[in-house]
């Protein structure tokens, strides 16, 4: 990858870190852990990987992305604010009765949300539907899913990772977001989703494990994701909760804890500093 | 009587599919089921655009919904304990949510599945899909109604629901028959109580009419095929001429027709309404007919109850 490239995405996913510390302060409640975890991600699904018109929301050629794990919506409607799909001072309003921003994903309420979400297990079969329907109109758009790692702890997630390695959909991508932290503890003292890799390979996966928050090997797996033919492709993404925060990071009771007054302004001090010397 | 055609409405739902078959939009999903479902009648002329999502109720939903967002319209079938009941959060949080054009074919619904017995035989399920906002809910009487309700659901923007019998029904209405969702049916007019059915109870609430036509009673007959939105002007017009009403359905009397009815005149015009249906308890294994007596869905134990309902008027 481009430095320049590096560098305007690193800009970009701590603008989407502060989008996830504003909307969660000003709304009093939230998921900041597990917004943090996957911003790099989302960042660059938005910034690099995607397909998609911020002008022509329901465009139907664009690339598609259901955040399976919707309750990390703060990271999403900032990279979508950032994007251009609506105004980045919306962020504020997320959570208030009157926001198009809910607490959870509505593709009813928000331009550029392709699904609704927020019942854990359900966005990848939504997802696969999508990807599936590319297939049968013969379209050649992508559909991009992120799961959360205790997420895949639902059955569902199983049968529809079956269905898509047995339909051979290689226009699918799914991301597990693989912070290891759900809310009542570790994933492995909780209920272990592991092996997570081995298990997405058994139903006909190819399965990619990279750092979630390494731009470069991002690239390289959406790159290879891209290339493999036949399967739908499953990246592992190795991150820590709360990531960019100190004082969230990597602590579970951040997964849905707003940050108060103080903590607000310790966090957007740090993202501004980490910006400010991505900028130098 | 002897020349009334039976037919069961999901014959007339696998039928109907492969009627609407031509149409580009069109997708039939099923989770196993095809042969009891009939949805095989669709495959078979149409296997390109049928897809087999297993026995997987709740993902089969997830990917109806997120075929509906690329243009599709979406059937997706399965029995109705398991498309209602099973997956009933994947319905209402991937369908009724974002208001998608996924059509639900639930077919073996009520105690009418027979020998299968309790565990398949729903009586739940209008219950549950009334609860959930978007949803509109079609429960046919025949196979003439069911299929142009199949019709109806596939021109109608939106998640509906549609429940059939597996048992082979009587016929009530005509070829000419003109289905419209939301309006329901004065099948035949009266004046001294309105029997409000639905599905196969529509051809015991006939049966039960003549009846009581023998005793003196004058019953006019409702077929409520539409059970959510439900007409509402028609049966507060029934309850304002005849004063009491009969509810006569193949569902738990918690929630379905019976307590849509009261729900409808409680506000607007309260009259002594009497449900007929499952009484809040589980099926059981047996000859479908012999289950419909047993547990009180006929003729009979209507003409019983619009009894009850006309002493009970003022």
């Amino acid at each position: 990858m481009e430095e320049n490239k590096k560098l305007e995405l690193k800009k970009l996913a701590v603008q989407v870190r502060k989008g996830v510390i504003e909307g969660t302060y000003n709304a009093k409640s939230g998921h900041p852990g597990g917004s943090l975890s996957i911003a790099d991600i989302i960042t660059y699904l938005y910034f690099s990987e995607m397909n998609v018109n911020p002008e022509k929301p329901d465009w139907e050629d664009r690339d598609r992305f259901v955040l399976s794990k919707g309750h990390t919506a703060p990271a999403l409607y900032a990279a979508l604010a950032l994007k251009g799909f609506f105004p980045a001072e919306l962020i504020k309003t997320l959570r208030k009765p009157d926001s198009i921003l809910q607490g959870h994903p509505s593709m009813r309420y928000t331009p550029g949300v392709d699904m609704s979400t927020g019942s854990l297990g359900q966005g990848i079969s939504a997802a696969v539907g999508m990807a599936l329907g590319a297939k049968l109109k013969g379209k050649d758009f992508r559909v991009y899913t992120a799961l959360g790692d205790g997420e895949i702890e639902e059955g569902q997630v199983w049968e529809a990772a079956m269905f898509a390695g047995n339909k051979k959909l290689d226009n699918l991508v799914a991301i597990v977001d693989y912070n290891k932290l759900q809310i009542d503890g570790s994933i492995d003292e909780v209920n272990s989703p592991y092996p997570i890799k081995e298990k997405f390979e058994a139903f006909g996966w190819n399965v990619i494990e990279i750092c979630g928050h390494c731009f470069c090997e991002i690239e390289e797996a959406f790159d290879k994701a891209k290339a493999c033919k036949g399967k739908p492709t499953c990246i592992v993404a190795e991150t820590v909760k709360g990531k960019g925060v100190s004082f969230m990071e990597d602590q579970c009771d951040w997964h849905g804890t707003a940050p108060k007054a103080d903590q607000y302004e310790q966090a957007m001090a740090e993202l501004d500093a980490a910006l400010a010397e991505l900028e130098a | 009587m002897a020349d009334v055609i039976k037919c069961a409405t999901r014959d007339a739902y696998g039928s109907a599919l492969k009627e609407l078959g031509a149409r580009d939009d069109i997708l039939v999903l099923d989770a196993d089921l095809a042969k009891a479902t009939k949805t095989i009648a669709f495959k078979k002329e149409f296997p390109e655009k049928f897809i087999d999502c297993g026995i997987a109720e709740g993902n089969m939903m997830g990917i109806a919904a997120g075929l509906a967002t690329t243009g599709y319209t979406v059937f997706a079938s399965s029995f109705a304990m398991f498309a209602a009941g099973r997956a009933f959060e994947q319905v209402r949080n991937s369908i009724a949510y974002p208001n998608l054009n996924v059509k639900i074919g639930a077919t073996h619904a009520g105690i009418s599945v027979g020998e299968d017995g309790a565990s398949h035989q729903c009586c739940e399920d209008i219950a549950l899909m009334r609860s959930v906002p978007n949803m509109v809910i079609i429960n046919p009487a025949d196979d003439v109604e069911a299929r142009q309700a199949v019709l109806a659901a596939a021109e109608h923007e939106g998640p509906v629901y549609m429940r059939f019998g597996r048992l082979a029904v009587p016929r009530v209405n005509a070829e000419d028959y003109k289905f419209e969702i939301g309006k329901g049916v004065t099948l035949k007019d009266g004046k001294d109580v309105t029997i409000v059915a639905s599905g196969l109870m529509v051809a015991e609430a006939l049966e039960a009419a003549e009846k009581l036509a023998e005793e003196g009673i004058d019953a006019r007959v409702i077929n409520i095929h539409t059970i959510k939105p439900i007409d509402k002007e028609l049966l507060v017009k029934a309850a304002k001429e005849t004063g009491a009403i009969v509810t006569a359905e193949e569902h738990s009397i918690i929630g379905g027709l019976g307590g849509a009815v009261c729900e409808a005149l409680c506000e607007e015009y309260p009259v002594p309404v009497i449900r007929l249906g499952v009484n809040d308890t589980f099926g059981k294994s047996g000859p479908a007919l012999e289950l419909l007596k047993i547990y009180g869905l006929d003729a009979e134990n209507i003409v019983a109850k619009a009894k009850v309902a006309i002493a009970a008027k003022k």
